[in-house]
Formats: C-alpha cells, sequence, structure tokens
C-alpha cells in the first residue's frame, strides 16, 4: 500500500514537471479562446448535413464532396484531418441539436454546413456562440448573409450564391430571349419560394407579366391537373426552381399537358444534375436551368467526379458537392493561415482569427470558381450561365461550354 | 314525436350539421365562382377528370392491399406503401439491364411483362415475409401491437433500400410507342396513351381480382375468414393458408400498382411509398375499410377529387395555388365524408363494433 | 440425449445461416462502412476493434448463442461438453460462410451496380485486410473460432458467467456512450480491461451482498426505515435535477426528451388511458407552437400584438385545448381505425394549411416564423438547453401530476371503461361525448405545451416540423414505455428519442434502428418496458389463450 502511494506522487510530480519545461508557453491572446492541437493529434472539423430521410440525398452530396477534399488534403501542417458530422435533418430542430452537440466539442474548429437554410437559422447563434466557424455550402436564402443581418451570425459564411443573385439572372435571360408572359411554381421549401419571388420581382421589373404563381408538394406525383390550370393562364414560359423529384415530374408531364407543348420549361441548380435526366427522361431536351457558369470550373472538376465516382460507386446525386469541397478548402487554407506551430509540433489556432482569415478569403481557386468572401460572408463566384438540354441519357451527363456538352451553357 | 327528435338531436348532432352544411355551401359557391368565370373549357374539365381516374386506379391496386388485409385481420398493415415500393425498386434494375442490352427497345411489351412479373414477385415475398415474421406472432396481440410493428417494419424497409440501393431517383426506361396520345372524345387532345394504359391494366387486374374473392373457392374463404375466423377454423378452412393468400394478393397487386406508378410517373425512390401507401389507405377508409368494391369505388373518388376539386372549388374562392393544398382537400373531403357516414361509403358491414 | 440425428445438426447450421444473413444486410446497408473507424478498442492509435466489426460480430454471436442454447435444451446439466462446443463453432463457421461467400461474389462480379455498399474497403474490412485467399480462410476460423467460444461461456457456472458476460458487453457499450457524450476515442487495451473487470466484480460483489442488505433494510427501527425511504426518493430527485451538469448537448437531449414526454403524457391520455387511437397528435404541438410564435414574434405585425413568453403562453394552450375539442367533434361518432386515418388527416391539414400560400401573410408559409423570443424567468433568460431543461421539467411535473390524479378519478376510470367497452360504459351510464372530448382536450392541452416550448426554444418554426412522423414517434413512445403507464412514456421517451441522439454516428441509419427496434419490441415484449399492471394482466391472460 505504501508503495504505490509512494509511486503515484512520483508520477503526480513527474508530471507536473514535464508539463512545466514544456518550452515557451503559447499564450492565447484571441478573444473567442484558441484550439490547441497536440503533435499526434488531428485536426478537427465537422459537417452539419442533412443524410437521413427524403433530403438526403442534397446531404450525402455535399458530405462526399466534403470527405473527398478531406482525402485530397490529407494533412494539415504535419496533422491528420478528421471529419466528424451530425444529422441536420433539414430542420430548424435538427439543425439546433446538431448545433448544440458540435458546439460541445472543444477541439471542434469549423462546421461545414449546413444544407437547409432552415437548419442553418437555428444552428448559425449556437456555433457562433461557441466561437466555430461555419460555412455552408448550400445555404442560399438572402437573409442569411444579408445586410441587416444579426450580430450573431458573425461567424457564418457560405460558398454557396445567394437566391437574390441566382433567380434574378432566370429573370433576365428569360426577358431578354423574349419572354413576356410567365408563370412560377414552388414546393412550400425556403428555397424554392425565394427563388421564384426574386424571379417574378425582377421578372415584372423588366416589365414582363407573371400569369399563374403555383404551388405543389415536394411528394405530389401527379402535376397534371395543377399544370392545366396553369396553361389556362397561357404563359411563354415557366420557372419552377425545385427540386429533383418534383421538377423532374412537372418537366415529363408538362409536356403532355394541352396548351404546354411548347412552352419553355426552367429550373435552378437545385435540380442541375444527372439525377435530373434520369427523372424527367426525354422532356429535359430543351429545358434551361440556371447555374454557376462550368467554363470557371477548371479542369479540377473533372478530376474531382473521377474520384467520387471510384470512391462512392456512383455519380453525384445533387448539385452542391463542388461547393462543399470548396467550402472545406477554404477552411484548410485558413486554418494554416493562422495556426501557429511550437516546435514539438502543437498546433494553436484562434477562433476569432480563424473567422476572420475566412472572411479574408480573396481570389480563392476552387472548383466553382474564384471565391471572394464579402464583410456578409457570400463567398460564391456569382457567375450565373444559363444552360440547356441537349440528351436525356445521364451519362451524357457534361455541364460546358462546348458543342457536344450535355447541358450546354447558352447565356450569357 | 317531435320530442323523440328532440332528444335524439343533442348539441353535437347540431353541431356537425352545420360542418356539413358550411362545407357545402363554400363547395357550392366555390364550384358557381369557377364556372362563372369561364376560364377553363369543358375539355380542361375531362382531362382533369381522365388524370383523375388514372391515379385513382393506381390508388384501387394499393388501397386493395390494405383493405384486404384489413377485413382478415382487422390491423392496418403501415408497412404495405413499402411493399408496393419494393417491387417497381427491384424491377428498375431489371429494366434497367434490358435497357442497356437493347431488348427493351425491340421488345418493349415483352419487357414490360417482365418487369411486372418482376415487381409483382419481389412485393409478394416482401409481403409475406412480413407476414411471417412481423405479424404472425402477433395474431392475438391487442390491436395496437400490430400496427406499431407495420409501422416499425415500414421504417424498416424503407431505409434498407435505402442503404443498399442508394437515395438517388431512379428513372424507368421510357417506352416510346406509349408516348403521345389516343383520340378520345371530348378531352383537349385525346387520351394519353400511359394514362390509358395503366387505366385499362388496372381495371382488368380489379376485375380478376373481384371474380377470384367472389367465385373462387379460396375467395369464398377468405370471405369467411374475415366474417369469423373461429368459425372459418371449424369449417376446415386453414386459416393461416388464407391469410397467407391474402398477403400474396396485396402484395401482387401492390407490385403491379407499383410498375403502373413508374410507367406514369417514370421515378422509383425509397421513400416513394409513403404518400401513395397514405392516400390510398385514405381511399380504402373513404369506401369502407375491408370492403373490396369500397376501396375500388373510394380510390378512384380519391383520384379524381384530388385532381378536379383544387381547380374546381378553391379557384373560385381565391384561394392563391390551390394544388397545394391537395392533400389537406383529400382530408377534409375524408372528414366529410365520415361525418356522415361513419363506416365509409359502403361500410355497413363494420357498422358491427370492431374495436 | 446421446443419439443425436441429422436434424440436430441442421439447426446449428440453420441459426448460423441466419447470423450470417443478418451480418450481410449489416454491411451491405452500409451499416459496418460508417462505423468501421469508430474505435472501441485501441493500441498505439491502431484500431483493435471499431464499432462496424462489432456490429457484424453480434448477430453471429446471437446466433450461435441461439444455436446452443436449441442444443442445451431440455438438459439439466449439459453432458456432452464437446458436442456443445462443435454446435457453437459450426454455427459460427456457417456465419461466416455467408460472409466469405459475400467476398468472393464481390471479387467476381462487379456488385457496385445495384448494391452501392459493396465497395473494396467493405470486403477489406470482411477479410481483416488479408487479401481473397487467406482472407477468407481467416474468415471462416474466425467464425469458428467465436461460435466455439460462445458455447464455451454458456458451459461457465452461473456465477461466474453472468459478470463476465455483463463486463465484456458493458466495455463496448461504455466505450460508444463516452465517445458519443463527450467525444472520447474508443478505450485503450488496460483501460477497457479495467472497466470490464470493475464491472465484473461489482456485479458479482452486488449479487453476494444484494440479499444480505435487503435484510439489513427489513431490518431496520421505524425512523431508520423512514430515513432509507427518504434518501430513496431523494436521490433520484436529486440526480434529476443535476442533470445539466452533464453538458450543453446531454442537456439538449434531455429536452427533446422532454418535450416528447410532455407530448407522450398528453398521447397516453387520449390512446392508452380512453382507446382512441390518434395519428394527428402533432396538429396540436403545431398549433401551441404556432400560437406561441405568432403572438411573441416581432416579425408578426399584421395584428399588432406582441407578448412575452408567458404572457403568450396561456393562449398557447388554450388555442390547442380548443383545437382539441373542435376536431374531436366531427370523430365523435368514428371507431377504431376510422379515427386513426381521419385524426392523421387533421394532422397533414394543419401542417399543409400553415405551409400554404394562402396563409403566408399571417404564418409565414415556407419561410416559417423566426426571432421568436426566449423564455425569461425573472432576470435569467432560458436560452441555452441547460437552463431550458427546468422549463420543460417543470411542464412535465405539472403534467404528470395531472395524469396521475386524473387517472384514478372518476374520469379516469370513465376513460378506461371506454376503452374496454363503449357500449357497455354508456350503458353503466357515463357521458360518452363529454368523457371522448376531455381525453382529446387534456392530451391537446399537453401537446400544445410541448409545442409553445419548442417554438420558444428554437426560436423559429416551420410547418417542416409538423410532419406526420411526429405523431407516428410520439405514438412509439407510449407504446414502447408501456401503455397507460406514466413512467413508461419518459421511459420510452429516453428510448426513442434519447438514444437515438447518443447514436448520432449513424444519423443515416437511426431510422433503420428505429424500425428495427419497434419491431424486435412488439415481438418479443409488447406490453411495453416499463408496463402498466391491468395492461401487462390482459396481455397475459391472452398469452393463457393461445
Amino acid at each position: 500500500m505504501k508503495r504505490v502511494s509512494l509511486l503515484m506522487v512520483i508520477v503526480f510530480v513527474a508530471v507536473i514537471v514535464l508539463t512545466a519545461c514544456g518550452g515557451a508557453k503559447f499564450t492565447c491572446a484571441d478573444p473567442k479562446g484558441c484550439v490547441d492541437i497536440a503533435p499526434k493529434d488531428p485536426v478537427r472539423i465537422a459537417y452539419a448535413f442533412v443524410v437521413s430521410g427524403g433530403d438526403a440525398s442534397l446531404g450525402t452530396d455535399t458530405k462526399r464532396g466534403s470527405e473527398i477534399a478531406v482525402d485530397e488534403k490529407k494533412e494539415i501542417l504535419g496533422h491528420a484531418i478528421e471529419l466528424v458530422g451530425e444529422d441536420e435533418l433539414c430542420a430548424a430542430e435538427g439543425g439546433q441539436t446538431a448545433a448544440t452537440k458540435l458546439a460541445a466539442d472543444p477541439k471542434l474548429l469549423a462546421v461545414i454546413g449546413t444544407n437547409c437554410s432552415s437548419a442553418a437559422r437555428a444552428a448559425i447563434p449556437i456555433l457562433c456562440g461557441a466561437g466555430i466557424a461555419m460555412v455552408s455550402p448550400s445555404n442560399t436564402a438572402p437573409d442569411l448573409t444579408d445586410e441587416a443581418r444579426p450580430p450573431e451570425y458573425w461567424c457564418y459564411l457560405r460558398t454557396a450564391h445567394n437566391d437574390n443573385v441566382q433567380g434574378a439572372k432566370m429573370a433576365e435571360y428569360a426577358y431578354e430571349k423574349g419572354f413576356r408572359k410567365a408563370a412560377t411554381i414552388h414546393d412550400g421549401s425556403l428555397y424554392a419560394d425565394k427563388l421564384q419571388q426574386v424571379f417574378a420581382a425582377t421578372f415584372v421589373q423588366l416589365g414582363g407579366t407573371i400569369t399563374a404563381r403555383e404551388a405543389v408538394g415536394p411528394q405530389d406525383t401527379d402535376m397534371k391537373p395543377m399544370l392545366t390550370r396553369v396553361a389556362a393562364t397561357g404563359p411563354e414560359f415557366i420557372y419552377y426552381p425545385i427540386f429533383i423529384q418534383a421538377g423532374g415530374h412537372i418537366t415529363k408531364q408538362a409536356k403532355e399537358v394541352t396548351g404546354l407543348e411548347n412552352v419553355q420549361l426552367a429550373g435552378a441548380d437545385g435540380i442541375f444534375s444527372p439525377d435530373f435526366l434520369r427523372a424527367a427522361g426525354d422532356a429535359v431536351v430543351g429545358f434551361n436551368w440556371s447555374s454557376p457558369d462550368f467554363s470557371a470550373f477548371g479542369a479540377g472538376y473533372g478530376d474531382f467526379l473521377a474520384k467520387h465516382e471510384a470512391k462512392y460507386g456512383e455519380k453525384t446525386l445533387a448539385p452542391f458537392h463542388a461547393h462543399s469541397y470548396d467550402a472545406t478548402m477554404m477552411i484548410f487554407a485558413a486554418i494554416e493561415k493562422v495556426a501557429v506551430k511550437d516546435a514539438d509540433g502543437t498546433l494553436h489556432i484562434g477562433r476569432q482569427a480563424l473567422v476572420d482569415a475566412l472572411f479574408a478569403t480573396k481570389d480563392f481557386q476552387g472548383l466553382t470558381g474564384t471565391l471572394t468572401c464579402t464583410a456578409t460572408g457570400d463567398c460564391a463566384d456569382p457567375k450565373i450561365a444559363v444552360y440547356v438540354g441537349q440528351s436525356a441519357d445521364p451519362d451524357t451527363w457534361n455541364p460546358g461550354a462546348d458543342a457536344d456538352s450535355n447541358p450546354m451553357k447558352i447565356w450569357p | 314525436m317531435l320530442r323523440r327528435l328532440l332528444r335524439r338531436v343533442s348539441g353535437t348532432t347540431v353541431f356537425m350539421w352545420l360542418i356539413g352544411i358550411a362545407m357545402l355551401v363554400v363547395v357550392v359557391w366555390g364550384v358557381y365562382a369557377t364556372l362563372s368565370s369561364g376560364r377553363y373549357k369543358a375539355s380542361d374539365w375531362i382531362d382533369l377528370t381522365v388524370y383523375g381516374i388514372a391515379q385513382g386506379s393506381v390508388y384501387a391496386l394499393i388501397a386493395l392491399g390494405y383493405t384486404l388485409v384489413y377485413g382478415i385481420l382487422r390491423m392496418i398493415n403501415f408497412a404495405h406503401s413499402e411493399v408496393f415500393m419494393s417491387g417497381p425498386f427491384i424491377g428498375y434494375f431489371v429494366a434497367m439491364a434490358l435497357s442497356q442490352s437493347g431488348f427493351f427497345n425491340r421488345q418493349p411489351f415483352v419487357s414490360l411483362i417482365i418487369v411486372l412479373l418482376v415487381a409483382m414477385t419481389v412485393s409478394t415475398t416482401i409481403a409475406v415475409l412480413l407476414e411471417r415474421i412481423a405479424y404472425r406472432p402477433l395474431r392475438r396481440a391487442p390491436r395496437l401491437v400490430p400496427l406499431i410493428t407495420a409501422i416499425g417494419a415500414s421504417y424498416f424497409l424503407q431505409y434498407t433500400f435505402l442503404g443498399l440501393f442508394g437515395s438517388g431517383i431512379k428513372g424507368y426506361p421510357e417506352v416510346a410507342q406509349l408516348k403521345g396520345y389516343w383520340p378520345f372524345p371530348g378531352t383537349s387532345s385525346g387520351i394519353l396513351r400511359t394514362q390509358a394504359v395503366v387505366i385499362v391494366s388496372a381495371f382488368v387486374m380489379l376485375a380478376i381480382l373481384y371474380v377470384f374473392v367472389q367465385r373462387t373457392k379460396t375467395g369464398k374463404a377468405m370471405q369467411a375468414v374475415s366474417e369469423d375466423k373461429d368459425a372459418a377454423a371449424l369449417m376446415g378452412i386453414d386459416v393461416d393458408r388464407i391469410i397467407v393468400i391474402t398477403f400474396v394478393v396485396g402484395g401482387a397487386l401492390a407490385g403491379a400498382a407499383g410498375v403502373l406508378y413508374a410507367l406514369l410517373f417514370k421515378q422509383v425512390k425509397f421513400d416513394m411509398g409513403f404518400l401513395p401507401g397514405i392516400k390510398a389507405f385514405t381511399a380504402a377508409v373513404l369506401g369502407g375499410i375491408g370492403n373490396v368494391n369500397g376501396a375500388m369505388l373510394g380510390s378512384l373518388f380519391l383520384g379524381i377529387s384530388e385532381s378536379l376539386f383544387p381547380n374546381l372549388v378553391l379557384d373560385g374562392l381565391g384561394l392563391p395555388a390551390p394544388y397545394q393544398l391537395k392533400d389537406a382537400l383529400a382530408f377534409i373531403m375524408l372528414v366529410a365524408v365520415l361525418i356522415f357516414r361513419p363506416t365509409g361509403i359502403l361500410g355497413e358491414r363494420l357498422a358491427v363494433k370492431k374495436a | 440425449m446421446n443419439a443425436r440425428t441429422r436434424s440436430d445438426w441442421m439447426a446449428p447450421v440453420k441459426s448460423g445461416l441466419m447470423g450470417g444473413l443478418i451480418a450481410l444486410l449489416i454491411a451491405m446497408v452500409g451499416l459496418v462502412e460508417v462505423s468501421v473507424k469508430r474505435p472501441i478498442l485501441t493500441a498505439d492509435g491502431r484500431i483493435l476493434l471499431s464499432v462496424g466489426q462489432l456490429l457484424l460480430l453480434l448477430p453471429i454471436i446471437l446466433m450461435c448463442y441461439k444455436a446452443v442454447q436449441v442444443f442445451a435444451a431440455g438438459c439439466e446439466k449439459v453432458t456432452d461438453r464437446l458436442g456443445l462446443l462443435a454446435t457453437g463453432a459450426l454455427s459460427g463457421f456457417f456465419a461466416s460462410l455467408v460472409l466469405a461467400a459475400l467476398v468472393l461474389l464481390g471479387r467476381v462480379i462487379n456488385l457496385r451496380t445495384v448494391f452501392i455498399r459493396a465497395s473494396p474497403d467493405l470486403f477489406n474490412t470482411l477479410t481483416f485486410g488479408l487479401g481473397l485467399g487467406g482472407g477468407s480462410v481467416v474468415l471462416l476460423l474466425f467464425g469458428a473460432l467465436l461460435g466455439g467460444l460462445v458455447a464455451a461461456i454458456t458451459l461457465l457456472p452461473d456465477r461466474i458467467r453472468r459478470p463476465l458476460v455483463l463486463g465484456l458487453a458493458l466495455v463496448p457499450l461504455a466505450a460508444i456512450l463516452t465517445s458519443a457524450l463527450f467525444a472520447g476515442r474508443g478505450f485503450s487495451v488496460p483501460v477497457a480491461l479495467l472497466v470490464g473487470v470493475v464491472a465484473a466484480a461489482l456485479t458479482f460483489a452486488w449479487r453476494q451482498t444484494q440479499p444480505k442488505l435487503q435484510d439489513r433494510v427489513a431490518a431496520l427501527s421505524p425512523s431508520g426505515q423512514r430515513t432509507y425511504q427518504v434518501f430513496r426518493w431523494l436521490l433520484p430527485v436529486a440526480i434529476v435535477l443535476a442533470l445539466p451538469r452533464l453538458g450543453a448537448y446531454p442537456s439538449e437531449v434531455l429536452v427533446n426528451v422532454g418535450l416528447f414526454v410532455l407530448m407522450g403524457l398528453g398521447l397516453n391520455i387520449v390512446v392508452g388511458f380512453a382507446g382512441l387511437l390518434d395519428l394527428g397528435y402533432v396538429a396540436f404541438y403545431a398549433l401551441g407552437a404556432y400560437a406561441m410564435a405568432v403572438l411573441t414574434s416581432p416579425e408578426m405585425t399584421w395584428h399588432g400584438i406582441h407578448l412575452t413568453f408567458w404572457q403568450a403562453l396561456p393562449f398557447a394552450v388554450l388555442a390547442s385545448t380548443s383545437a382539441g375539442i373542435i376536431l374531436g367533434i366531427p370523430v365523435l361518432g368514428m371507431r377504431g381505425d376510422y379515427l386513426a386515418i381521419v385524426t392523421l388527416g387533421f394532422g397533414e391539414i394543419i401542417r399543409l394549411v400553415f405551409l400554404s400560400d394562402w396563409l403566408k401573410p399571417f404564418l409565414g408559409g415556407s419561410n416559417g416564423i423566426t426571432r421568436i423570443p426566449k423564455a425569461v424567468v425573472g432576470s435569467i433568460a432560458l436560452d441555452n438547453s441547460p437552463k431550458l431543461y427546468y422549463l420543460i421539467l417543470a411542464g412535465c411535473v405539472v403534467a404528470a401530476f395531472v395524469a396521475i390524479r386524473l387517472k384514478d378519478s372518476r374520469l379516469g376510470r370513465a376513460w378506461m371503461a371506454m376503452r374496454e367497452d363503449e357500449d357497455v360504459a354508456q350503458a353503466m351510464g357515463i357521458d360518452l361525448i363529454k368523457t371522448k372530448l376531455l381525453a382529446f382536450a387534456t392530451g391537446a392541452t399537453f401537446s400544445g405545451l410541448s409545442g409553445a416550448i419548442f417554438a420558444s426554444k428554437l426560436t423559429s418554426i416551420y410547418p417542416h416540423s409538423f410532419h406526420v412522423l411526429v405523431s407516428i414517434n410520439v405514438l412509439g413512445v407510449i407504446i414502447v414505455g408501456g401503455m397507460g403507464s406514466i413512467p413508461g412514456v419518459v421511459v420510452g421517451a429516453l428510448a426513442l428519442v434519447g438514444l437515438p441522439e447518443l447514436l448520432r454516428e449513424f444519423a443515416e441509419f437511426r431510422l433503420l434502428m428505429y424500425g428495427a427496434a419497434l419491431v424486435f419490441m412488439m415481438l418479443t415484449r409488447p406490453e411495453g418496458l416499463v408496463p402498466e399492471a391491468r395492461r401487462k394482466l390482459e396481455l397475459h391472460e391472452a398469452d393463457g389463450e393461445v
């Protein structure tokens, strides 16, 4: 018994001495505190995506984008990278729980997410409260990076383009191409509702008229009755910035409704994916999408797609994987910029410094273009192009500006 | 006389009549306003009705699965929507294999029948496995127990398919011969060929089922078991076998419904069963659950009203985006019907209490 | 016992194949893939045993155990020890045979065009990274060995076996729990040994001393008895009050559990006491939440009323209560499943109407209602989960108190009479209309309270949060806990809401496991985890009939 306690005393003293002699100690001057990463520990970042339920494909897609970025980066300043994750359920309550759990992790540096703007609104105050940087690859709701956003959003940025940009571009395109009467359809999601609002406002401002503003449920299948109603108003252009499932149904069935056979159909980047070709079939030939300008997506994107196919055995599921990849890479770059490395390899990263570095991102070469963050956290390179569908075969999916691209960029 | 009437009329009855009358007034007003606005042609209404019948006939095939099982086991087979999903889901892989080998384009109808058979087999297998593993041990349990089991099985199957095959949307190959219209009087451009095929095949299957239930020995045994299990057993009917056959029939119809659904809507996905499942169940209740004819009638009624009513009623009332409220309207109608006929349109048989 | 027929050898083969198939399913849905990097046992940073591997082993172990049980059934004492070991090994061998077949098949044809999870990584895990030939042989040997081990453990005397099994089971559980709650990184071998040995020793010691302790308590003086009783009550109360000390995330989970406990207590009255199957219970939750949001959010300018949380709370609850009565009237005449589908319809109607463009100027439509203020008590804002915990706890305590008092009241007995037989209840002079409406109204009140707290917790609400799946989850809570049982609601909510939160690494598979758990639960313990005495009796009566 005596010997044991003696041993313990020795160990205790040894530990104190060793920690005391650990060389010049780093002092954290960051107002939000610092994260210290011991020599053998990994750098930890997290995702908050919707990986279960009906919207799982969106979350899985972005999650894979981040995973590929982690695989590619391998290590930061000699430390391995650990990507943990939480499900945000595409809902405010899911976002709040996920954020609470992530915020409880003292070693966590940054979060990539969320997918859904509703989840973001609940998650941002919590993550910012813990000083964790947050970069979303797919939130598009304008209020998140609005000038008037609340101060507790200080840690939030996004690589996704703002709805204000995309909706307006499509309206400009439609008006420029001579369409004067347009109808809009949304699916009750924040994303679609905002986009169609922006589109309609811009289109009316330019001098066009909106003949009908309809809505469907995201799980609805029979769209023909709703489309019959739209047809009665005689639109020349129908804009439905919704998701693949309902979008596919509308695209296919619009060709089957009398009066809409020759109307120009258009959607947004929520359906800019080979899965949409699968869902809509032959009707996508001639369909118009607004999406980031893929001619700015360098050769890196082709590499990315090859890696994706090899790693997951399927094609990309939704349009935001590249944004997620960029968000992850942007975080890595910011960490490298602000990390202070001790002689023994310990990293010290100031939380405020990391967020500041993210906001200072300038001319960052990402897959989705050249990213530069504004003071309110909009980092996307908002070069929106309009594409036209050339073939319904998902294997030919190769967006670009060439004559054999599918979809092919036609504007601007 | 008057006194007796007064005694029977309680406050709640009056309240319900008031609800009913209010609903009726709103409906009549809406219809009048819509029709008098003259924005829609007569052919538009006929088009909408045809769309509704096509949708309703898919509901009918699913609803029968619910109603047959309910008739016999008095349980809501919540997992039936997954039985419906599984058939066309596996069928998709067969269709894709056929399509890649070029056979699908050469022989679209033979291919469709192959896919149909595969889908029916898969759905039947899942239905029978469900019965064997999840429901049979609970035959004598209180009624909520199998219901919860069914909900659990539904989740399990849905997410197993998600795990096994991924969450991407799978699109059935399109049949070139089924594009376009066939002439049909009254419609604006004719009837869509896919819809015609779906309606005809659904009705053929419903007719076969009707004959099977009414005329064959097994069908009569099914009726007997649904009437009274113990008495049927005493009459020498193998109750377990009949229950399995019920699941087989329900599963096969659901598989067929799934392929017809894929023909109409092209997409299959792991969660595609949920909404049609709920709707078909609503239709079964609307018609009077446990009653085969009621399920068919309720389904067609539901299909047509989903397609017609938002435009016909809500448009006149000036509601924006009426088709967003399509499902709400379907349920309101269910409530309206059940207020006045608490056991559904054809549901006298269940007037005896089963709770 | 001595003459073994062929069928005796078929049983272990069958259970082995079954175990292998379950393991196969677990692998193919991707459960292994996501959890293979989550460590349980580590040595020098290398993973010795991961959650993914454990998931593969579990069904094999269970089925081997079953095979061994079948073998040993009907014997007082197993004499044929070698046969028993062989049974275990055989079943383990066949289980791993299934997995080896998968690996072989995966090498021959590309399974990934259909089964997206059949990745080379998975095959690597299955073959211990040893390649196809060597790996398969090792896999088969490993399976046989594992089966044999399971059989060997059953041969140990009870006294040693129980602590051993408990210790073995507790180590991975503790490792998973600590990593889920506190971001730990699995156990190293010495730590695992320590946890296992301590757990085993404690069980061993407890089993030795428990009878004596009971005697000791019984022998206490009356005042001592009283102190003991007070202590027995105080301890849990103290623990419940101290729970938020665990940290922000555990509190968050507990608050979510609390919301479901509140709803569960309400639905328990409707379904458990009164026997009215309500699948649209979420409607009242939504109403409570929206009433709170509309009355308090500064965004809602159309009515010009801006209340605080406490001022709005009575109105929110009242809104739900009246909705309970109003929606209850049309369904008075409906029974059983008609009621179920109509109430399900009500839930969907409310959600769709809240979402619609029609009411968008008033309720926000898809944009939801944001900037809902948090509750403030005195000068403390309940702005984080450890503080909110006390609010929801207070709500649950009040609701539980009401529910307990109601249960044995005249009304409670009327409800139960109605549940058993409506016609007889009516004949006994029970006013069915009043009784039913009171059940709906009470249930709706609790749900509305829960919804109001939910809105102030989230500060922004959306129609999507009030999906029919919430109703089904609440129903699951009361069924798993035990219908009609009030402690059951708490246990059920912990099991169905709390546990999945802890297993968040399996986020994609949460609903899969939820489904499997519900089925398993209903098949093995339909009366629930904490059954109500009367209901348990009924179920046993039913057993007697079969």
